[in-house]
Protein backbone atom coordinates (compact mmCIF):
# COMPACT_ATOMS: atom_id res chain seq x y z
CA UNK A 1 0.00 0.00 0.00
CA UNK A 2 1.76 3.42 -0.76
CA UNK A 3 0.36 7.13 -1.28
CA UNK A 4 -2.87 8.23 -1.43
CA UNK A 5 -4.27 4.40 -0.21
CA UNK A 6 -2.20 5.12 3.09
CA UNK A 7 -3.62 8.16 3.63
CA UNK A 8 -6.85 7.51 3.30
CA UNK A 9 -6.36 4.35 5.39
CA UNK A 10 -5.31 6.50 9.06
CA UNK A 11 -7.46 9.55 7.80
CA UNK A 12 -9.54 10.48 11.00
CA UNK A 13 -12.71 10.94 9.78
CA UNK A 14 -14.54 11.30 13.54
CA UNK A 15 -12.31 13.17 15.84
CA UNK A 16 -15.00 12.73 18.89
CA UNK A 17 -17.11 9.70 18.69
CA UNK A 18 -20.77 9.51 20.06
CA UNK A 19 -18.95 6.85 22.61
CA UNK A 20 -15.97 9.21 23.63
CA UNK A 21 -18.39 11.99 24.07
CA UNK A 22 -21.19 9.80 26.23
CA UNK A 23 -17.94 8.86 28.21
CA UNK A 24 -17.21 12.55 28.74
CA UNK A 25 -20.42 13.07 29.82
CA UNK A 26 -20.44 10.36 32.33
CA UNK A 27 -17.43 12.18 33.88
CA UNK A 28 -18.98 15.31 34.16
CA UNK A 29 -17.51 16.67 31.15
CA UNK A 30 -19.42 18.66 28.34
CA UNK A 31 -17.07 17.71 25.30
CA UNK A 32 -17.52 18.63 21.96
CA UNK A 33 -15.49 20.06 18.50
CA UNK A 34 -14.08 23.71 17.52
CA UNK A 35 -13.90 24.44 13.50
CA UNK A 36 -10.81 25.56 12.33
CA UNK A 37 -12.79 27.05 8.74
CA UNK A 38 -15.49 29.16 11.35
CA UNK A 39 -14.41 29.08 15.10
CA UNK A 40 -17.41 27.58 16.30
CA UNK A 41 -18.30 24.98 18.31
CA UNK A 42 -20.17 21.93 17.16
CA UNK A 43 -21.77 19.69 20.55
CA UNK A 44 -22.52 16.75 20.28
CA UNK A 45 -20.10 15.58 18.37
CA UNK A 46 -20.45 15.45 14.28
CA UNK A 47 -18.10 14.70 11.47
CA UNK A 48 -18.20 17.93 10.03
CA UNK A 49 -18.82 21.51 11.86
CA UNK A 50 -22.79 21.61 12.33
CA UNK A 51 -22.46 25.57 11.71
CA UNK A 52 -20.16 25.48 8.28
CA UNK A 53 -19.95 21.67 7.51
CA UNK A 54 -15.87 22.38 7.67
CA UNK A 55 -13.99 19.00 8.09
CA UNK A 56 -10.91 20.83 9.93
CA UNK A 57 -12.34 20.13 13.89
CA UNK A 58 -10.24 20.09 17.04
CA UNK A 59 -11.27 19.00 20.20
CA UNK A 60 -12.25 20.64 23.34
CA UNK A 61 -14.67 20.69 26.50
CA UNK A 62 -17.23 23.37 27.02
CA UNK A 63 -17.93 25.17 30.12
CA UNK A 64 -21.57 23.11 30.69
CA UNK A 65 -23.01 26.45 31.21
CA UNK A 66 -25.76 28.05 29.43
CA UNK A 67 -29.60 28.87 28.92
CA UNK A 68 -32.59 26.78 29.32
CA UNK A 69 -34.16 27.52 26.33
CA UNK A 70 -37.24 25.04 26.67
CA UNK A 71 -38.52 21.58 28.56
CA UNK A 72 -41.88 19.70 28.80
CA UNK A 73 -43.01 17.75 31.81
CA UNK A 74 -43.75 14.01 30.67
CA UNK A 75 -46.36 12.31 32.47
CA UNK A 76 -46.96 9.66 29.93
CA UNK A 77 -43.88 7.99 29.59
CA UNK A 78 -42.67 5.40 26.85
CA UNK A 79 -42.13 1.98 27.69
CA UNK A 80 -38.97 1.75 29.56
CA UNK A 81 -39.13 5.25 31.77
CA UNK A 82 -42.15 3.99 33.30
CA UNK A 83 -40.35 4.39 36.78
CA UNK A 84 -39.19 8.26 35.72
CA UNK A 85 -42.29 9.92 35.32
CA UNK A 86 -43.13 12.60 35.85
CA UNK A 87 -39.43 14.10 34.36
CA UNK A 88 -38.28 17.27 32.14
CA UNK A 89 -36.59 16.70 28.70
CA UNK A 90 -34.95 20.10 28.17
CA UNK A 91 -32.95 21.62 25.30
CA UNK A 92 -30.08 24.51 26.36
CA UNK A 93 -28.73 26.65 24.47
CA UNK A 94 -24.49 26.27 25.70
CA UNK A 95 -22.40 29.69 26.43
CA UNK A 96 -20.55 28.12 23.34
CA UNK A 97 -23.21 28.27 21.13
CA UNK A 98 -24.44 25.23 20.19
CA UNK A 99 -27.64 23.77 21.53
CA UNK A 100 -27.97 20.41 23.94
CA UNK A 101 -30.67 18.13 24.43
CA UNK A 102 -30.96 16.86 28.58
CA UNK A 103 -32.77 16.29 31.76
CA UNK A 104 -33.66 19.14 33.74
CA UNK A 105 -33.37 18.28 37.27
CA UNK A 106 -35.67 20.12 38.89
CA UNK A 107 -39.42 19.21 40.67
CA UNK A 108 -41.39 18.36 38.39
CA UNK A 109 -44.87 19.80 40.01
CA UNK A 110 -42.56 22.92 40.76
CA UNK A 111 -41.44 23.51 36.66
CA UNK A 112 -43.55 26.56 35.12
CA UNK A 113 -42.88 28.98 32.53
CA UNK A 114 -40.48 31.33 34.72
CA UNK A 115 -37.78 28.46 34.00
CA UNK A 116 -37.43 28.97 30.19
CA UNK A 117 -34.60 31.98 30.26
CA UNK A 118 -33.25 31.23 33.35
CA UNK A 119 -29.07 30.18 33.99
CA UNK A 120 -28.01 26.40 33.71
CA UNK A 121 -25.35 24.41 34.02
CA UNK A 122 -24.53 20.89 33.60
CA UNK A 123 -24.43 19.00 36.88
CA UNK A 124 -24.29 15.26 36.01
CA UNK A 125 -25.45 13.15 33.83
CA UNK A 126 -28.28 10.16 32.67
CA UNK A 127 -27.24 6.95 31.62
CA UNK A 128 -30.51 5.02 30.31
CA UNK A 129 -29.60 0.81 30.46
CA UNK A 130 -31.59 0.77 27.00
CA UNK A 131 -33.72 -1.83 25.55
CA UNK A 132 -33.77 -4.25 23.08
CA UNK A 133 -33.91 -1.40 20.51
CA UNK A 134 -31.58 0.81 21.77
CA UNK A 135 -28.06 0.02 20.70
CA UNK A 136 -27.04 -0.60 24.28
CA UNK A 137 -27.16 2.14 27.09
CA UNK A 138 -27.01 5.72 26.27
CA UNK A 139 -26.11 9.04 28.21
CA UNK A 140 -27.42 12.61 28.43
CA UNK A 141 -26.29 15.59 30.68
CA UNK A 142 -28.48 16.87 33.11
CA UNK A 143 -28.92 20.47 33.65
CA UNK A 144 -29.61 22.07 37.24
CA UNK A 145 -30.88 26.00 37.60
CA UNK A 146 -27.71 27.84 38.46
CA UNK A 147 -29.41 30.89 39.94
CA UNK A 148 -32.85 32.51 39.92
CA UNK A 149 -31.11 34.59 37.54
CA UNK A 150 -32.16 35.08 33.83
CA UNK A 151 -29.29 35.21 31.71
CA UNK A 152 -30.09 38.52 30.67
CA UNK A 153 -29.55 39.70 34.21
CA UNK A 154 -26.75 37.80 34.70
CA UNK A 155 -25.19 39.24 32.04
CA UNK A 156 -25.96 42.67 33.16
CA UNK A 157 -24.57 42.14 36.52
CA UNK B 1 -41.47 15.91 -17.40
CA UNK B 2 -45.01 14.96 -17.89
CA UNK B 3 -48.44 15.91 -15.68
CA UNK B 4 -49.38 13.78 -13.30
CA UNK B 5 -53.12 12.96 -12.50
CA UNK B 6 -54.94 10.93 -9.40
CA UNK B 7 -57.99 9.04 -10.88
CA UNK B 8 -59.10 6.79 -8.02
CA UNK B 9 -58.60 7.08 -4.17
CA UNK B 10 -59.39 4.12 -1.71
CA UNK B 11 -59.54 4.78 2.01
CA UNK B 12 -60.47 2.19 4.74
CA UNK B 13 -62.23 3.26 8.01
CA UNK B 14 -59.70 4.78 10.78
CA UNK B 15 -59.49 3.27 14.01
CA UNK B 16 -59.26 -0.16 15.39
CA UNK B 17 -59.18 -3.23 12.64
CA UNK B 18 -59.16 -6.65 13.00
CA UNK B 19 -57.39 -7.08 9.73
CA UNK B 20 -54.04 -7.59 8.93
CA UNK B 21 -51.91 -4.69 7.68
CA UNK B 22 -51.97 -6.37 4.51
CA UNK B 23 -55.86 -6.84 4.41
CA UNK B 24 -55.78 -3.58 4.93
CA UNK B 25 -53.88 -2.09 2.41
CA UNK B 26 -55.64 -4.56 -0.19
CA UNK B 27 -59.37 -2.63 0.78
CA UNK B 28 -57.82 1.27 0.22
CA UNK B 29 -55.93 -0.12 -3.30
CA UNK B 30 -58.65 -2.36 -4.30
CA UNK B 31 -61.25 0.68 -3.66
CA UNK B 32 -59.03 3.15 -5.40
CA UNK B 33 -58.35 0.23 -8.66
CA UNK B 34 -62.89 0.83 -8.39
CA UNK B 35 -62.89 4.25 -8.09
CA UNK B 36 -61.01 4.61 -10.71
CA UNK B 37 -62.16 2.02 -13.23
CA UNK B 38 -58.82 0.52 -14.18
CA UNK B 39 -57.86 -3.47 -14.19
CA UNK B 40 -55.60 -4.38 -11.78
CA UNK B 41 -53.53 -5.66 -14.60
CA UNK B 42 -52.48 -2.09 -15.52
CA UNK B 43 -50.81 -1.20 -12.43
CA UNK B 44 -47.22 -1.09 -12.99
CA UNK B 45 -45.25 -0.32 -9.74
CA UNK B 46 -46.14 -0.02 -6.36
CA UNK B 47 -45.11 3.05 -3.55
CA UNK B 48 -45.95 1.89 0.02
CA UNK B 49 -46.34 4.00 2.88
CA UNK B 50 -45.25 1.88 6.56
CA UNK B 51 -43.73 3.41 9.50
CA UNK B 52 -43.21 0.33 11.65
CA UNK B 53 -44.57 -2.75 10.78
CA UNK B 54 -41.83 -4.77 12.23
CA UNK B 55 -42.94 -3.76 15.67
CA UNK B 56 -46.52 -4.27 15.03
CA UNK B 57 -46.70 -7.10 13.03
CA UNK B 58 -42.94 -8.97 12.91
CA UNK B 59 -43.33 -7.69 9.28
CA UNK B 60 -40.86 -6.05 6.96
CA UNK B 61 -40.36 -5.80 3.67
CA UNK B 62 -44.09 -5.25 3.45
CA UNK B 63 -44.85 -3.77 -0.09
CA UNK B 64 -43.83 -7.32 -1.64
CA UNK B 65 -47.09 -8.94 -0.31
CA UNK B 66 -48.98 -6.31 -0.69
CA UNK B 67 -48.15 -6.67 -4.44
CA UNK B 68 -48.35 -10.24 -3.96
CA UNK B 69 -52.08 -10.15 -2.41
CA UNK B 70 -53.48 -8.22 -5.01
CA UNK B 71 -51.53 -10.46 -7.60
CA UNK B 72 -49.74 -7.75 -9.28
CA UNK B 73 -46.46 -9.68 -8.52
CA UNK B 74 -43.80 -9.28 -9.98
CA UNK B 75 -44.00 -5.73 -10.63
CA UNK B 76 -41.15 -3.44 -8.67
CA UNK B 77 -43.02 -2.56 -4.79
CA UNK B 78 -41.22 -0.75 -2.33
CA UNK B 79 -41.37 0.29 1.16
CA UNK B 80 -41.11 4.50 2.06
CA UNK B 81 -40.36 5.16 5.34
CA UNK B 82 -40.43 8.55 6.35
CA UNK B 83 -42.02 8.10 10.01
CA UNK B 84 -45.55 9.98 9.94
CA UNK B 85 -45.06 10.90 6.68
CA UNK B 86 -44.11 8.20 4.85
CA UNK B 87 -47.28 7.50 2.48
CA UNK B 88 -46.15 11.06 1.67
CA UNK B 89 -43.36 10.79 0.30
CA UNK B 90 -44.41 7.14 -1.64
CA UNK B 91 -46.66 9.53 -3.21
CA UNK B 92 -44.74 11.86 -4.35
CA UNK B 93 -42.04 9.15 -5.43
CA UNK B 94 -44.99 7.48 -7.34
CA UNK B 95 -45.53 11.10 -9.04
CA UNK B 96 -41.82 11.26 -10.16
CA UNK B 97 -41.89 7.86 -11.78
CA UNK B 98 -45.28 8.42 -13.85
CA UNK B 99 -43.40 12.00 -14.55
CA UNK B 100 -40.56 10.50 -15.75
CA UNK B 101 -42.26 8.12 -18.15
CA UNK B 102 -41.13 5.39 -16.49
CA UNK B 103 -44.86 4.12 -15.42
CA UNK B 104 -47.94 5.12 -16.85
CA UNK B 105 -50.48 3.85 -13.82
CA UNK B 106 -49.36 3.02 -10.33
CA UNK B 107 -50.61 2.68 -7.05
CA UNK B 108 -48.97 4.58 -3.86
CA UNK B 109 -50.65 5.17 -0.03
CA UNK B 110 -49.33 3.60 3.13
CA UNK B 111 -50.87 1.56 5.97
CA UNK B 112 -50.10 1.39 9.93
CA UNK B 113 -51.93 -1.10 12.64
CA UNK B 114 -51.12 0.84 15.51
CA UNK B 115 -53.48 0.11 18.46
CA UNK B 116 -52.41 -3.16 19.25
CA UNK B 117 -49.18 -2.00 20.61
CA UNK B 118 -50.75 -0.12 23.31
CA UNK B 119 -50.16 3.55 24.67
CA UNK B 120 -46.43 2.31 26.49
CA UNK B 121 -45.27 0.33 23.96
CA UNK B 122 -46.97 2.54 20.70
CA UNK B 123 -45.10 5.74 22.45
CA UNK B 124 -41.84 3.54 22.61
CA UNK B 125 -41.94 2.67 18.95
CA UNK B 126 -42.96 6.84 17.84
CA UNK B 127 -40.24 7.70 19.87
CA UNK B 128 -38.08 6.03 17.68
CA UNK B 129 -38.42 8.72 14.87
CA UNK B 130 -36.41 11.28 17.76
CA UNK B 131 -32.63 11.69 17.05
CA UNK B 132 -31.79 8.10 18.96
CA UNK B 133 -28.41 8.75 20.32
CA UNK B 134 -29.38 12.13 22.06
CA UNK B 135 -32.86 11.70 22.83
CA UNK B 136 -33.29 8.37 23.64
CA UNK B 137 -32.01 8.76 26.68
CA UNK B 138 -33.78 11.63 27.74
CA UNK B 139 -36.82 9.79 27.46
CA UNK B 140 -38.24 12.22 24.89
CA UNK B 141 -41.63 11.26 23.45
CA UNK B 142 -43.88 12.89 20.65
CA UNK B 143 -46.14 14.69 22.56
CA UNK B 144 -42.37 15.51 24.60
CA UNK B 145 -41.16 17.50 22.01
CA UNK B 146 -44.36 19.09 20.96
CA UNK B 147 -45.03 20.22 23.91
CA UNK B 148 -41.24 22.32 23.84
CA UNK B 149 -42.51 23.51 21.05
CA UNK B 150 -45.33 24.90 22.52
CA UNK B 151 -43.32 26.47 25.49
CA UNK B 152 -41.31 28.45 22.60
CA UNK B 153 -44.53 29.89 20.69
CA UNK B 154 -45.40 30.67 24.37
CA UNK B 155 -41.96 32.57 25.03
CA UNK B 156 -41.92 33.75 21.27
CA UNK B 157 -44.87 35.81 21.07
CA UNK B 158 -45.43 36.76 24.86
CA UNK B 159 -48.42 35.07 24.79
CA UNK B 160 -48.70 33.04 28.56
CA UNK B 161 -49.16 29.31 28.72
CA UNK B 162 -53.09 29.73 29.98
CA UNK B 163 -53.60 31.47 27.32
CA UNK B 164 -52.14 29.22 24.37
CA UNK B 165 -53.64 26.10 26.08
CA UNK B 166 -57.07 27.88 25.32
CA UNK B 167 -56.14 29.04 21.46
CA UNK B 168 -54.42 25.52 21.07
CA UNK B 169 -57.82 23.70 22.41
CA UNK B 170 -59.51 25.42 19.44
CA UNK B 171 -57.61 23.33 16.71
CA UNK B 172 -59.08 20.24 18.67
CA UNK B 173 -62.58 21.71 18.97
CA UNK B 174 -62.58 22.33 15.10
CA UNK B 175 -60.84 19.16 14.33
CA UNK B 176 -63.10 16.84 16.59
CA UNK B 177 -66.46 18.70 14.88
CA UNK B 178 -65.48 17.70 11.52
CA UNK B 179 -64.16 14.99 12.53
CA UNK B 180 -67.33 13.58 13.65
CA UNK B 181 -68.79 14.39 11.18
CA UNK B 182 -66.74 12.15 8.78
CA UNK B 183 -67.82 8.15 8.25
CA UNK B 184 -64.41 6.89 8.11
CA UNK B 185 -62.95 9.06 10.95
CA UNK B 186 -62.00 6.92 14.48
CA UNK B 187 -63.58 9.48 15.90
CA UNK B 188 -66.98 9.81 13.64
CA UNK B 189 -70.36 11.02 15.91
CA UNK B 190 -67.83 11.15 18.92
CA UNK B 191 -66.62 14.47 20.30
CA UNK B 192 -68.19 16.49 17.94
CA UNK B 193 -69.09 18.83 20.19
CA UNK B 194 -66.06 19.52 23.01
CA UNK B 195 -65.58 22.69 24.56
CA UNK B 196 -62.43 24.61 25.14
CA UNK B 197 -62.60 23.52 28.69
CA UNK B 198 -62.73 20.34 28.03
CA UNK B 199 -59.39 20.24 25.91
CA UNK B 200 -57.62 22.45 28.73
CA UNK B 201 -59.10 20.05 31.69
CA UNK B 202 -58.44 16.42 30.07
CA UNK B 203 -55.15 14.90 30.98
CA UNK B 204 -51.43 16.08 31.04
CA UNK B 205 -49.70 13.78 28.88
CA UNK B 206 -46.99 16.43 28.18
CA UNK B 207 -47.11 19.39 30.09
CA UNK B 208 -48.95 21.97 28.92
CA UNK B 209 -50.59 19.13 25.95
CA UNK B 210 -53.38 16.76 27.16
CA UNK B 211 -54.65 14.17 25.64
CA UNK B 212 -57.03 16.00 23.84
CA UNK B 213 -53.90 18.09 22.50
CA UNK B 214 -52.91 14.87 20.81
CA UNK B 215 -54.60 12.83 18.13
CA UNK B 216 -54.72 8.79 18.52
CA UNK B 217 -53.12 5.61 17.80
CA UNK B 218 -54.95 4.11 15.03
CA UNK B 219 -55.24 1.45 12.25
CA UNK B 220 -55.30 1.99 8.37
CA UNK B 221 -54.74 2.28 5.28
CA UNK B 222 -55.55 4.86 1.93
CA UNK B 223 -54.61 4.63 -1.62
CA UNK B 224 -54.78 6.28 -4.97
CA UNK B 225 -54.03 5.61 -8.32
CA UNK B 226 -51.75 7.71 -10.51
CA UNK B 227 -51.42 8.12 -14.08
CA UNK B 228 -50.06 10.02 -16.90
CA UNK B 229 -51.98 13.58 -16.77
CA UNK B 230 -52.94 13.01 -20.55
CA UNK B 231 -54.85 9.74 -20.09
CA UNK B 232 -56.43 10.83 -17.27
CA UNK B 233 -59.53 11.31 -18.83
CA UNK B 234 -59.88 7.94 -20.74
CA UNK B 235 -60.78 6.84 -16.81
CA UNK B 236 -62.51 10.01 -15.42
CA UNK B 237 -64.59 13.01 -16.12
CA UNK B 238 -62.49 14.77 -12.75
CA UNK B 239 -59.42 13.80 -12.97
CA UNK B 240 -57.11 16.02 -9.58
CA UNK B 241 -53.79 16.88 -10.74
CA UNK B 242 -50.82 16.70 -8.52
CA UNK B 243 -49.43 20.40 -9.27
CA UNK B 244 -46.38 20.26 -7.16
CA UNK B 245 -44.63 18.70 -4.45
CA UNK B 246 -41.50 19.39 -2.26
CA UNK B 247 -39.32 17.49 0.58
CA UNK B 248 -37.49 18.47 3.42
CA UNK B 249 -35.12 16.65 6.03
CA UNK B 250 -34.76 17.85 9.42
CA UNK B 251 -32.31 16.72 12.38
CA UNK B 252 -31.96 16.16 15.93
CA UNK B 253 -33.94 18.36 18.09
CA UNK B 254 -30.83 20.28 19.42
CA UNK B 255 -29.28 20.93 15.51
CA UNK B 256 -32.05 23.49 15.36
CA UNK B 257 -32.63 27.20 15.68
CA UNK B 258 -36.25 27.30 16.98
CA UNK B 259 -38.59 24.11 17.26
CA UNK B 260 -41.58 26.62 16.20
CA UNK B 261 -39.93 27.21 12.82
CA UNK B 262 -38.81 24.42 11.48
CA UNK B 263 -36.37 24.82 8.83
CA UNK B 264 -36.94 21.38 6.74
CA UNK B 265 -41.10 22.46 6.78
CA UNK B 266 -40.61 26.01 5.59
CA UNK B 267 -38.34 24.31 2.48
CA UNK B 268 -40.28 22.07 2.14
CA UNK B 269 -43.76 23.84 1.76
CA UNK B 270 -41.43 26.62 -0.41
CA UNK B 271 -40.14 23.79 -3.04
CA UNK B 272 -43.92 22.87 -3.42
CA UNK B 273 -45.10 26.30 -3.91
CA UNK B 274 -42.28 27.12 -6.63
CA UNK B 275 -42.69 23.76 -8.39
CA UNK B 276 -46.69 24.24 -8.63
CA UNK B 277 -46.01 27.75 -9.41
CA UNK B 278 -48.83 29.03 -6.71
CA UNK B 279 -48.73 30.64 -3.86
CA UNK B 280 -50.43 30.18 -0.02
CA UNK B 281 -53.62 32.66 -1.15
CA UNK B 282 -53.83 30.50 -4.06
CA UNK B 283 -54.94 27.33 -2.00
CA UNK B 284 -58.46 27.14 -1.09
CA UNK B 285 -58.01 24.17 1.10
CA UNK B 286 -55.39 22.32 3.65
CA UNK B 287 -54.78 19.07 4.84
CA UNK B 288 -51.86 19.74 7.45
CA UNK B 289 -50.53 17.28 9.94
CA UNK B 290 -52.08 18.28 13.63
CA UNK B 291 -50.78 15.73 15.06
CA UNK B 292 -50.50 18.08 18.21
CA UNK B 293 -53.13 20.83 18.41
CA UNK B 294 -49.80 23.22 18.32
CA UNK B 295 -48.17 21.53 15.45
CA UNK B 296 -51.18 22.84 13.42
CA UNK B 297 -50.11 26.83 14.25
CA UNK B 298 -46.69 25.59 13.57
CA UNK B 299 -47.33 24.37 10.03
CA UNK B 300 -49.78 27.26 9.09
CA UNK B 301 -47.23 30.01 10.24
CA UNK B 302 -44.24 27.55 8.25
CA UNK B 303 -46.10 27.30 4.94
CA UNK B 304 -47.02 30.71 4.68
CA UNK B 305 -50.41 30.77 5.38
CA UNK B 306 -49.98 33.11 8.47
CA UNK B 307 -47.18 35.41 9.59
CA UNK B 308 -45.23 34.15 13.04
CA UNK B 309 -47.25 33.93 16.09
CA UNK B 310 -50.30 34.98 14.00
CA UNK B 311 -51.92 31.40 13.71
CA UNK B 312 -53.05 31.07 17.54
CA UNK B 313 -55.28 34.17 17.24
CA UNK B 314 -56.44 32.89 13.57
CA UNK B 315 -57.90 29.94 14.77
CA UNK B 316 -59.64 31.34 17.42
CA UNK B 317 -61.27 33.82 15.37
CA UNK B 318 -62.37 31.11 12.81
CA UNK B 319 -60.12 31.69 9.77
CA UNK B 320 -59.31 28.13 9.49
CA UNK B 321 -62.61 27.05 9.81
CA UNK B 322 -65.42 26.48 6.81
CA UNK B 323 -65.82 30.05 5.18
CA UNK B 324 -62.93 31.21 6.96
CA UNK B 325 -59.74 32.44 5.02
CA UNK B 326 -58.11 28.81 4.91
CA UNK B 327 -60.04 25.76 5.60
CA UNK B 328 -57.70 23.22 7.43
CA UNK B 329 -58.31 20.07 8.30
CA UNK B 330 -62.25 19.69 7.02
CA UNK B 331 -61.75 15.78 7.12
CA UNK B 332 -60.93 15.84 10.87
CA UNK B 333 -57.41 15.98 10.61
CA UNK B 334 -55.14 13.58 12.36
CA UNK B 335 -56.98 14.48 15.85
CA UNK B 336 -60.53 14.05 14.37
CA UNK B 337 -60.28 11.65 11.90
CA UNK B 338 -57.08 8.96 13.64
CA UNK B 339 -53.31 8.84 12.43
CA UNK B 340 -52.58 5.48 11.14
CA UNK B 341 -49.09 6.81 10.39
CA UNK B 342 -47.90 5.17 7.65
CA UNK B 343 -51.36 6.25 6.07
CA UNK B 344 -51.81 9.68 6.94
CA UNK B 345 -50.32 11.24 3.73
CA UNK B 346 -52.24 8.85 1.86
CA UNK B 347 -55.60 10.18 3.74
CA UNK B 348 -54.92 13.49 3.39
CA UNK B 349 -54.68 13.47 -0.29
CA UNK B 350 -57.65 11.32 -0.02
CA UNK B 351 -59.69 14.07 1.41
CA UNK B 352 -58.61 16.95 -0.76
CA UNK B 353 -59.28 14.44 -3.71
CA UNK B 354 -63.11 14.44 -2.40
CA UNK B 355 -63.05 18.28 -1.64
CA UNK B 356 -62.50 18.82 -5.26
CA UNK B 357 -65.03 16.35 -6.79
CA UNK B 358 -67.70 18.08 -4.07
CA UNK B 359 -67.72 14.48 -2.11
CA UNK B 360 -66.98 15.43 1.61
CA UNK B 361 -69.13 14.28 4.25
CA UNK B 362 -71.95 17.25 4.57
CA UNK B 363 -70.95 19.99 6.87
CA UNK B 364 -66.67 19.57 5.84
CA UNK B 365 -67.58 20.21 2.05
CA UNK B 366 -66.35 23.42 1.18
CA UNK B 367 -68.63 26.04 -0.75
CA UNK B 368 -67.82 26.66 -4.14
CA UNK B 369 -65.70 23.37 -4.41
CA UNK B 370 -61.92 24.19 -3.85
CA UNK B 371 -60.08 24.53 -7.09
CA UNK B 372 -56.36 24.18 -5.30
CA UNK B 373 -55.63 22.31 -2.26
CA UNK B 374 -52.42 20.99 -0.35
CA UNK B 375 -51.23 18.92 2.11
CA UNK B 376 -48.74 18.92 4.96
CA UNK B 377 -47.16 15.49 6.81
CA UNK B 378 -44.54 15.98 9.41
CA UNK B 379 -42.30 12.68 10.13
CA UNK B 380 -40.55 12.36 13.45
CA UNK B 381 -39.78 15.69 15.01
CA UNK B 382 -39.43 17.73 11.71
CA UNK B 383 -37.18 14.63 10.34
CA UNK B 384 -39.34 13.99 7.50
CA UNK B 385 -41.57 16.71 5.86
CA UNK B 386 -43.79 16.54 3.14
CA UNK B 387 -46.24 19.07 1.01
CA UNK B 388 -48.49 18.17 -2.16
CA UNK B 389 -50.10 20.44 -3.72
CA UNK B 390 -53.32 19.60 -5.83
CA UNK B 391 -55.67 21.34 -8.44
CA UNK B 392 -58.54 20.71 -10.24
CA UNK B 393 -57.25 22.20 -13.80
CA UNK B 394 -53.52 21.66 -14.73
ZN1 LIG C 1 -17.42 25.65 10.94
Amino acid sequence: MEGKEQEEMEKEYTVLTFAEYEEGLRNGKLLGLRCASCKKITCHPMPVCQWCGGRSLERIELSGEGELTTFTVIRVPSEGFEDDAPYIPCLVKTKEGPCVVGRLDYDAEQATQELIGKRVRMNGSYTYKGDKYSGGAHTCPVFEIQENKSVTQINAD
Amino acid sequence: MRDVAIIGIGHTKFGRASETSLELFSEAALQAVDDAGVDLKEIEALFQGAALPGFEEGQVTPPGFSAAELNLNPIPATRYEGACASASIAIREAAMWVAAGEYDMVIAGGVEKALLMGTLFATRTFAMACHAPTEGPVGLTFPGVFAMAARQYSRNYGISIDKLREKMAHVSVKNHKHGALNPLAQFYKKLGDLKVEDVINSRLVADPLTLLDCCPFSDGAAAIVLCAAEEARRYTDDPVYILGTGQGSGGPLSKMEDLTKPVSRISSARMAFKHAGLKPSDIDVLELHDCFTIAELIALECMGFFDWGEAADATEEGQTELGGKIPTNMSGGLIGKGHPIGATGASQVYWLVKQMRGEAPKGNQIDPVPEYGMTDTLGGDFGTLCHIILGKGK
